[in-house]
């Protein structure tokens, strides 16, 4: 077991359970042929069923099935023989029917893993099942004088909830766990897994107790939290906060909490709290579901490469390490591009230093998906390739890159705008070589007294001279012989 | 009646029909209170050619019908106006009828009596000091009343077949997935159903011709073909094995029915039928389970009426007092105590002593009636186990009122098809009605059963004074 | 057994009167008894029923479908706000 670390922990171990909602990637609704997609006008991709009406009913989507089946078997959940549907009752605006359409006792895929990469090595952490229920509708508070404006086209989407085993014993875990389940629907298509539209939500379950102790202590719920890195703070302040509460003899009570992302800490709701009996019963307006061992294994067919079989085959096939791999991978996108690109022919090794080290970070910046990036994984490999036949040094290619990120222009084209193109005019680095030289004596003796770092300040003033574009080995090769005279 | 103002309509149009039938409205609604709403003005004339010729149709307060106010006779859908039609209506309409009116009913249909409802109760045309029955009781009394060619109904737990009793006419409860539920407001949504209530036989078998039939709106419903059901009419019924079940035969019920029903075996058995007496052993438990399970699944489909995107809103401060005091306002006592009722039976700690219990008793009750049907093709038993009783009579003791389902709940827990028809009238003139029962998908048998004995009868051709 | 109507008039969210109170919490109180007489009933091999019919696997196909209810449903709303429902502040998360 990993165990955290955490100055206030000590006596104390956490133990994490996370619940995560995902809405299906469908065309229509789960139980209505409205759509499903995000940014319509307010109330428009509703119908009857999906406004709750009274007198309509639901019909389940195929698709959301398969695609909640497709997410079971990745996730080695046991996919149910039979199952059916419960209505979750209770009231809330958002809510048109004052039930959700959900699954209580049979849902659809019941008892599964995932494994998470972690510093000392692989962990398998336990899905207690995954199921299929409807969305509800979002209501909007700011600038509102008197009210909340409820929309519905949110209501009835598909979305598949994912409950963790309480197996996650670390800020790390979780934040592992999340982006590798992340990867794995993904990979799958069945979400696009968009923190930011809602479409991947994560609450989690936290409670501590005394080290050793195989008793659960108190449970507290969090929400609200907009991102994985908002989990992994919104938990560790929680851990100390639980912790703090304990060492001091207090006592923690059973509650929601939610994360405030800009005070970075959790809050409780201290709203009125109804006595949460959600009544759930089988819906009748539903009829029971089967799926044959047949059919589970021809949707079982259908998965694609996952995450983990991608990242050992990119270790494998172009000889990167396991951790760069890990890290092309768990976007799919980005393992896309970088596959792309090394199919351009140039060096594997260094496509991936490249996609990892320069242009995940301007896109960050920039706040860019890599499917939207103007340079294309074609238009990558071809800066590569200048810098392997020695066009332009590597120094001079991270210019080159924000210039292409900008303009959308190909390197060959940036390089020959802006006058990059590397020298390798052993008389002209020599010239610059000896007027370096003359002006640095002091760095001259540093090295000749032996101080090697001494070498690197004058190579610097060469390629400064240079404008960064002297051909780095040429210039350590003349200046070691000039100065060796 | 039905058959005769196609035929009419057919030849001249529906026009004369429409206006005979808006003036009986205007005549006698005011005695009778059979409909909720309406308005010659908002009747618009069916301009599809289809069997139904543009004649009128009612249907039931609980059916959505787009543009037309939906209300359930309750405060609580006042001004709830559907953007859709029911798949009954659309169907009727593409059958090519005109909506006449929407009828009274109780309130949510949770009720035996048509008493419950916001809008007042509907009177027996036989005896305006006496219920309807309900919760139908809109629907049956207008077609008794004459206010009416034909109307749709709904019953849960025998809402089309008690007021067809109390009524004097036709009213057929379907094979539960016979009849598309999409539009109906929903009730006991395992027990709902649409069905015909009709002056005639013949009459409730066009109607079914018209709204059976497979919805892919309704996932409970049966993709099965559609026979057409005046096929049966007129087959008689030699052979035919009609069973009478001991436990309808029972202390409290009323001897001038018993003796109806009984008179009604006779005839058959001279028509040519094999009578045998039958059990349905768990009968007895029938009002229990329904008032566990139905309950149960009405205070979840009631819960979407908080005043948020339709109907009532009351004067409210906070979200709080908007549902609580909308709910409060806007139902009826009967509706709270049933949403009392079904949310307790649901809640944390007594699921499995009540509503499990409930679904497994359910079990056993269906089981009786496919055992029964293993020894006979038809049931014949009582509607009510009283003829038609005196507004208010039962309306503080709501267990005697439940009671009066007593013979007609079973049917809805097995989903069974089922027909009330008249069978006489008692010494005061009050009308008596009987039940057929077949298997599922098996209306064709009481098609066949309920015509043969309505032509050897006629107890159609009379009609209330009023 | 007593009835616990506060409690589950606040789940079934209804403000009942106090003589409406009484009134039902002792019609329920004796529809209770009523039905306590399943109690007899053996039925622990009994499976229970939740569908009449033995349907399963009822489907619809991914398919759109607009609809075009909005403005007929907006236009009877008891409160709107632009193309909004419009309800009291609702003030925490929950």
């Amino acid at each position: 077991m990993v165990q955290a670390e955490s100055k206030t922990l000590g006596r104390y171990e956490p133990v994490i359970g996370l619940e995560v909602h995902v809405q299906l990637a469908t065309r229509s609704k789960l139980f209505c042929p409205c759509p499903a997609q995000f940014g319509a006008e307010p109330n428009l991709n509703t119908c009857p069923v999906c406004l709750g009406l009274p007198g309509s009913l639901p019909v389940l989507n195929q698709e959301a099935l398969r695609m909640a089946v497709k997410a079971g078997l990745a996730l080695n959940c046991r996919v149910a023989e039979r199952f059916k549907f419960d209505r979750k009752n209770y009231f809330y605006p958002d809510l048109p029917k004052a039930y959700q359409i959900s699954q209580f006792n049979k849902p659809v895929n019941g008892r599964g893993f995932l494994t998470v990469e972690l510093k000392d090595g692989p962990k398998k952490i336990g899905i207690t099942r995954a199921h299929l229920e409807e969305d509800a509708g979002k209501l909007l508070h700011e600038g509102v004088k008197d009210g909340s404006l409820v929309d519905y086209n949110r209501a009835g989407v598909p979305l598949l909830e994912i409950v963790s085993e309480p197996e996650i014993f670390t800020t790390e875990e979780a934040y592992q766990y999340l982006t590798t389940l992340k990867a794995i629907l993904q990979y799958l298509e069945v979400s696009d897994c968009d923190m930011e539209k809602g479409s991947l939500r994560c609450d989690a379950n936290i409670s501590i107790r005394p080290r050793g102790e195989k008793k659960l202590g108190t449970k507290v719920e969090i929400k609200n939290m907009n991102s994985f890195r908002a989990v992994e703070r919104a938990l560790q302040f929680e851990i100390e906060r639980q912790t703090g509460v304990l060492t001091e003899g207090g006592r923690l009570t059973q509650e929601t909490r939610l994360w405030n992302e800009s005070r970075g800490e959790t809050f409780s709701m201290r709203s009125k709290e109804y006595a949460h009996d959600y009544r759930y019963f089988p819906e009748p307006d539903l009829v029971p579901f089967t799926l044959s061992r047949a059919e589970v294994e021809a949707i079982r067919r259908t998965l694609p490469e996952l995450p983990n079989e991608r990242i050992q085959r990119l270790v494998k096939d172009y000889g990167i390490s396991e951790y760069d791999s890990a890290r092309l991978v768990q976007e799919k996108a980005v393992a896309e591009y970088y596959e792309a690109s090394v199919k351009e022919g140039v060096s594997a090794k260094l496509a991936a230093n490249w996609i990892l080290s320069e242009l995940l970070g301007h896109l960050k910046e920039a706040g860019t998906a890599i499917q939207g990036s103007k340079v294309s994984a074609q238009s990558l490999a071809g800066l590569i390739r200048l810098i392997e036949n020695n066009t332009i040094s590597g120094k001079i290619a991270k210019d080159v890159l924000p210039e292409m990120l900008a303009t959308g222009k190909s390197a060959e084209a940036v390089v020959k705008e802006k006058g990059l193109v590397q020298v390798t005019d052993v008389k002209l680095i020599e010239t610059v070589v000896l007027k370096i030289i003359q002006a640095n004596p002091k760095g001259v003796e540093d090295f000749r007294s032996g101080k090697k770092q001494a070498a690197g300040f004058l190579v610097g003033q060469v390629m400064k001279e240079t404008q960064g574009k002297a051909n780095p080995k040429l210039v350590n090769e003349i200046l070691e012989k000039k100065l060796a005279k | 009646m039905l058959k005769e103002s196609i035929r009419l309509a057919a030849r001249e149009g529906a026009e004369r029909i429409i206006e005979s039938l808006t003036q009986r409205v205007r005549e006698v609604d005011s005695r009778v209170n059979a409909y909720v709403q309406f308005d010659p003005k908002k009747i618009q004339r069916s301009q599809t050619k289809g069997p139904l010729a543009g004649v009128p149709v009612s249907v039931k307060d609980n059916i959505c019908t787009r543009g037309w106010e939906t209300t359930c006779a309750s405060k609580i859908l006042e001004g709830f106006i559907p953007p859709y039609d029911a798949t009954v209506v659309e169907k009727l309409r593409q059958a090519g009828a005109t909506i006449f009116g929407k009828c009274n009913m109780d309130e949510f249909a949770f009720g035996s009596s048509c008493e419950t409802s916001a809008y007042g109760p509907t009177r027996n045309p036989w005896d305006l000091n006496r219920v309807p029955g309900g919760s139908s009781g809109g629907s049956a009394a207008a077609v008794a009343a004459g206010e009416a060619v034909a109307a749709l109904g709904s019953d849960t737990g025998g809402s089309i077949r008690l007021p067809a009793a109390f009524c004097g006419v036709v009213g057929l409860k379907p094979t539960y997935g016979r009849v598309s539920r999409y539009g109906l407001v929903a009730f006991g949504s395992s027990f709902d159903q649409i069905g015909p209530i009709t002056k005639t036989v013949e009459d409730s078998a066009l109607l079914m011709n018209v709204i059976a039939g497979h919805d892919e709106r309704d996932s409970t419903s049966a993709d099965l073909p559609v026979p057409d059901y005046t096929k049966a009419l007129g087959r008689g019924v030699k052979g035919l094995r009609i069973g009478l079940p001991r436990e309808f035969f029972v202390k409290g019920l009323d001897p001038e029915i018993e003796k109806s029903v009984r008179e009604a075996a006779r005839i058959y058995q001279k028509m040519g039928a094999v009578i045998k007496e039958v059990n349905l052993p768990h009968t007895k438990y029938s009002v229990a389970v329904y008032y566990i399970v139905a309950v149960a699944e009405a205070s979840s489909n009631l819960g979407r009426f908080d005043g948020v995107q339709y109907g009532f809103r009351a004067a409210h401060g906070n979200l709080r007092d908007l549902y609580f005091e909308t709910r409060d306002q806007g139902f009826g006592e009967e509706a709270k105590r049933r949403i009392l009722l079904g949310t307790f039976v649901l809640s944390a700690g007594y699921y499995e002593a009540y509503y499990l219990k409930g679904q497994k008793v359910r079990t056993l009750i269906r089981e009786d009636y496919t055992k029964a049907f293993d020894e006979v093709d038809l049931l014949l038993t009582p509607v009510s186990p009283t003829p038609p009783f005196k507004l208010g009579e039962k309306l503080t003791d709501p267990l005697t009122m439940y009671l009066s389902d007593i013979f007609t709940i079973s049917v809805n827990l097995a989903g069974v098809p089922a027909m009330a028809l008249p069978s006489g009238f008692t010494k005061s003139g009050l009308p008596i009605g009987m039940q057929l029962i077949a298997r599922p998908f098996q209306e064709e048998t009481i098609f066949q059963a309920a015509h043969a004995y309505e032509q050897e009868t006629k107890w159609f051709k009379q009609n209330p004074k009023l | 057994m007593p009835f616990e109507i506060e409690q589950i008039a606040e789940l079934a969210r209804l403000s009942l009167k106090p003589e409406e109170k009484a009134k039902l919490k002792k019609d329920l109180e004796s529809i209770l008894a009523y039905v306590d007489e399943l109690k007899k009933v053996d039925t622990e091999k009994v499976e229970p029923t939740s569908h009449v019919l033995n349907l399963e696997n009822i489907f619809r196909k991914d398919e759109v479908r607009p609809s075009s209810v909005r403005d007929e449903t907006l236009k009877h709303a008891p409160s709107r706000e632009g193309n909004f429902f419009k309800v009291p502040k609702v003030i925490d998360q929950e």
